[in-house]
């Protein structure tokens, strides 16, 4: 019976080992390689050594723009995404009538594609016509303003697809209410005897019980944002003087523009290493703030 | 558990109605804005709205919807998409229980450790490996063809093994015991004992399957290049690139692509939600 089982278990198991090798393991070693290489996919790779991490580092002064408004993006679109849906969510574990349609209404946007909401947005910020600036309008003119001219200007552009971002609060919404509902009650009547009011409770008894979804939602958020392409491909591509060129974006034409494979496969390493990196000094920070109930750290 | 509702004084419970509304609102008008430039004709889609009142279009165009399918071959994308999408959802339900149920039912000394190895492989990275598996399937000549979006779904794909297997491990083992007993097989019991109990978990991954399938763009963006085998979503992005500012169009296209998914939401939600949650708590 053991054999047997242990015969199926790899059995069962082939088709995922089999995956792995050719779209996991294989890849990873391959990516590695191919960095190290001028390969435009026409002609066999030629060997560079470094090369394209020097030009990366040294020679490229669109990817430090690409980096750059990929950071601005992050650092907005993340902390406030994560405030509001955790607003929502605290909002909505009040005993609210009708929690399901709330929740609904509030989930809907997550499901709609990135091309969609991009082409969507695109038209909502259109300057003109469009229904941003439509809601706008009566505010601007009373002191005056002009109509902001959004993905159409550099200084906007950005800010325009933080806001696109706060439409998908969405996921981090059910994620904290599902958090919220594991609090046990026993603590919130410990809180109330020794007199706490309803700000206390929250700052002293929520938001520490709350801490690990905090936390897992800020680092999802960061490694989600930091890769964001379909929207930003759609709405605006690389945008006004390179406004909207995102780091993905860029490594995108790079790859399948220019056909410079070696050179994407060297970004997309760079893109690893600061996403892990920014992980791992989060999991180090995460030691003084988080809170786990169960005592272990 | 919530806290406690009895103390809540009416003027705050108001307040909570009040803030919950607004942001529902702001989810949901820009799917009404959608909606309405969708219906409107040519004219009045690109009128600056003035007053409250012109929200609402001189005219409904239902007939703009049909006008989609005459301006692009979007029947066909459609077709390409639910057929990718059909492969993608059976090829990982399946492949994926077949995994996690050897993590959970197989009596092997290793099988937690291979889990977490399995768990692990969510880390890597998809744009480190994108670019070398291009480059595979196009040296195997899967260039501009449905493979390389259907046949990785058959190699079973971590997340969906996560939660097949936390539902199996909630199953009575007795169960898979007794049919042991009766001398079935590990395939026996996967397919008669196992699989019809798990309705609830196989809708929650083949829901899952379904969106990713049907939202994927950077997959058919760079792996389709004819236009007859485009999907949805590349027709929807070439779609922007030529309307002229016939806004209504490219709106009544983008809500056909997005009703089949609003629509398993809907009716599938709990399942859906369900395998949210456990993605938060998990972590």
């Amino acid at each position: 019976m053991a054999r047997e089982d242990r015969r199926d278990f790899w059995l069962f198991l082939s088709p995922w080992l089999i995956g792995f090798l050719f779209f996991g393991a294989g890849p990873i070693f391959a990516s590695l390689l191919l960095s190290l290489t001028d390969y435009s996919i026409f002609r066999p790779p030629r060997y560079v050594g470094l090369q394209n991490y020097k030009e990366l580092l040294a020679g490229d002064p669109l990817i430090y723009k690409a980096f750059w408004n990929t950071l601005f993006y992050t650092v907005f679109a993340v902390p406030l995404g994560t405030a509001a849906a955790l607003l929502v969510a605290m909002l909505l574990n009040q005993k609210v009538r009708g929690l399901s349609v709330w929740r609904t209404i509030y989930y809907l946007p997550c499901v709609v594609s990135g091309v969609a909401m991009g082409v969507l947005w695109r038209w909502i910020f259109n300057p003109e016509i469009g229904l941003a600036n439509a809601l706008l309008r009566p505010f601007l003119r009373v002191f005056d303003l002009p109509d902001p001219k959004w993905l159409l200007d550099p200084n906007l552009a950005k800010p325009a697809y933080v806001l696109m971002s706060l439409w998908g609060i969405g996921g981090g919404m059910i994620i904290f209410l599902a958090g919220l509902q594991g609090v046990p009650t026993h603590l919130y009547e410990a809180a109330e005897i020794d007199g706490a009011g309803r700000w206390s409770k929250f700052w002293n008894v929520t938001l520490p019980m709350l801490t690990p979804v905090v936390f897992f939602s800020l680092t999802m958020g960061f490694i989600g944002s930091f890769q964001i392409f379909a929207q930003a491909y759609v709405m605006s591509g690389r945008g006004v003087a390179n406004s909207t060129l995102f780091y993905v974006l860029y490594l995108f034409d790079q790859a399948f523009r220019y056909f410079r494979m070696g050179y994407a496969s060297a970004m997309a390493w760079v893109l690893f290493g600061i996403v892990l990196i920014v992980t791992v000094i989060q999991f180090s920070l995460a030691k003084r703030w988080v809170f786990y109930a169960g005592g272990e750290s | 558990m919530s806290e406690n509702s009895a103390r809540q004084s009416p003027a705050f419970r108001f307040m909570i109605y009040v803030l919950l509304s607004l942001g529902a609102c702001g989810m949901l008008l820009p799917f009404a804005w959608l909606l309405r430039s969708s219906l409107c004709d040519e004219k009045s889609v690109i009128k600056p709205l003035e007053s409250l009142g012109d929200f609402i279009p001189p005219g409904i165009h239902p007939g703009n919807y049909a006008e989609v399918f005459r301006a692009v071959p979007f029947l066909r994308y459609l077709l390409n998409t639910v057929f990718i999408t059909i492969c993608v959802v059976g090829g990982s339900v399946i492949s994926s229980s077949l995994c996690a149920y050897a993590f959970a039912f197989c009596r092997v000394a290793y099988k937690k450790r291979v889990f977490y190895c399995v768990l692990a492989t969510m880390m890597l990275p998809g744009v480190v490996t994108m670019i070398p598996v291009f480059i595979l399937f196009r040296e195997i000549g899967w260039f501009d063809t449905f493979k390389p979006l259907i046949i990785p779904a058959f190699f079973g794909n971590a997340f969906a093994i996560f939660l097949f297997r936390q539902f199996f491990m909630g199953l009575p083992f007795e169960l898979v015991e007794a049919a042991r007993i009766d001398g079935a097989t590990n395939l026996e019991i996967y397919w008669r004992v196992v699989m019809p109990l798990s309705r609830p978990v196989i809708i929650t991954v083949a829901i899952f399957a379904f969106m990713g399938t049907w939202n994927d763009f950077m997959g058919p963006l760079i792996f389709l290049n004819s236009q007859e085998r485009w999907t949805l979503q590349l027709g929807l992005n070439s779609f922007m690139g030529q309307i002229n500012n016939q806004w209504h169009l490219l709106m009544a296209a983008a809500v056909m692509v997005l009703v089949p998914v609003l629509a398993v939401f809907f009716f599938l939600q709990r399942y859906f939600i369900r395998g949210i949650a456990l993605t938060g708590l998990k972590g």
